[in-house]
């Protein structure tokens, strides 16, 4: 019993891959994870919490048609990227790139970690002063 | 010197208030046009009233025109065509890009809604919408006389938006050319 279940549960997990396959069918396994892997990567600009791979908006079945287009034909994650990114800007990425306008968002975190070091440190001093 | 101290953590949480405060007041589903300055893509579609002729980009050049992206299935399209067809009446070229739709559902639309455009093109699979960084119709693209694109509305165009956004930008443009 336990056994079926089981392996009734493979079969259906398995089930939303063929699917997939189907829709978008790609000659070799690593363009069809390079494919998985861009989608999971690209907003939906419709619904803006919704990656590509999820959205059932119609904007999201022309942009995922492009990037399987582009995956076919050939084309790098960055080239793809870049054609996107060119058209709908940085916020069709669900990680913004490293630029000047995202430095304090990629090093704030590292900066207030300093911040505070410092300020525990500057209270320790303190603290062994006053003892 | 150590009483000035004791403010900086407050100047710094009315920083953060104001930053995060501001952003409480964004719309996120107004996204930047990064189009701005640049050519409109190279295309040629079929003429939604004369499927033998093709629309190029290159019929707008000449002109300060606008390019309405627009749908027969999209509701506030209509909210906008009365103002659209004003503007036309004023003598501003219109141009649209027919998104994602029937040809026939497109024209019988335009019967009921009149049309304003001197040029409709076909884009069936939204490929050219691509293109532009379209992701709703209504858009709405100011074009200059040399075919770049200065603006792009998202939503519907009225008379406010009209006159905050564009007509400052095609005075400048006039003043200039």
């Amino acid at each position: 019993m336990r056994y079926q279940f089981i392996v009734a549960f493979f079969l259906f997990s398995l089930a939303s891959f063929v699917q997939a396959n189907d829709l978008y069918p790609l000659p070799s396994k690593r363009q069809e994870a390079q494919f998985n892997h861009l989608l999971k990567e690209l907003r939906c600009l419709v619904c803006q919490n919704q990656d590509l791979a999820d959205s059932n908006a119609s904007l999201a079945a022309d942009l995922r048609l492009a990037v399987y287009e582009r995956v076919t034909a050939g084309e790098s994650d960055s080239e793809i990227i870049q054609y996107l990114s060119a058209r709908y800007g940085d916020f069709i990425l669900f990680k913004p790139p490293v630029k000047r306008v995202t430095w304090l968002l990629w090093y704030g975190p590292l900066l207030f970690l300093l911040l505070g070091f410092w300020i525990f440190w500057r209270t320790c001093i303190k603290v062994t002063k006053n003892e | 010197m150590k009483k000035t101290w004791v403010f900086v953590p407050f100047i710094l949480f009315i920083g953060l208030m104001v930053f995060l405060g501001r952003g409480l007041f964004l719309d996120p589903q107004h996204l930047p046009s990064t189009r701005i300055g640049k050519a409109l893509p190279s295309f040629s579609l079929p003429v939604l009233t004369n499927e033998n002729r093709v629309f190029t980009p290159d019929m707008m050049k000449g002109n300060i025109g606008l390019l309405t992206i627009w749908a027969s299935w999209c509701h506030a399209c209509e909210e906008e065509q009365a103002f659209l067809m004003q503007l036309h009446a004023q003598g501003i070229p219109l141009f649209a890009i027919n998104y994602k739709d029937k040809p026939s559902e497109a024209l019988q639309w335009l019967k009921t809604w009149g049309n304003p455009y001197q040029c409709i093109g076909e884009d069936k699979e939204g490929k050219i919408a691509i293109d532009l960084g379209v992701y709703g119709a209504p858009e709405t693209f100011l074009i200059d006389d040399k075919g770049l694109i200065h603006f792009r509305h998202v939503g519907v165009l009225d008379e406010n938006v009209w006159q905050r956004d564009f007509v400052p930008r095609i005075r400048q443009l006039r003043a200039n050319g």
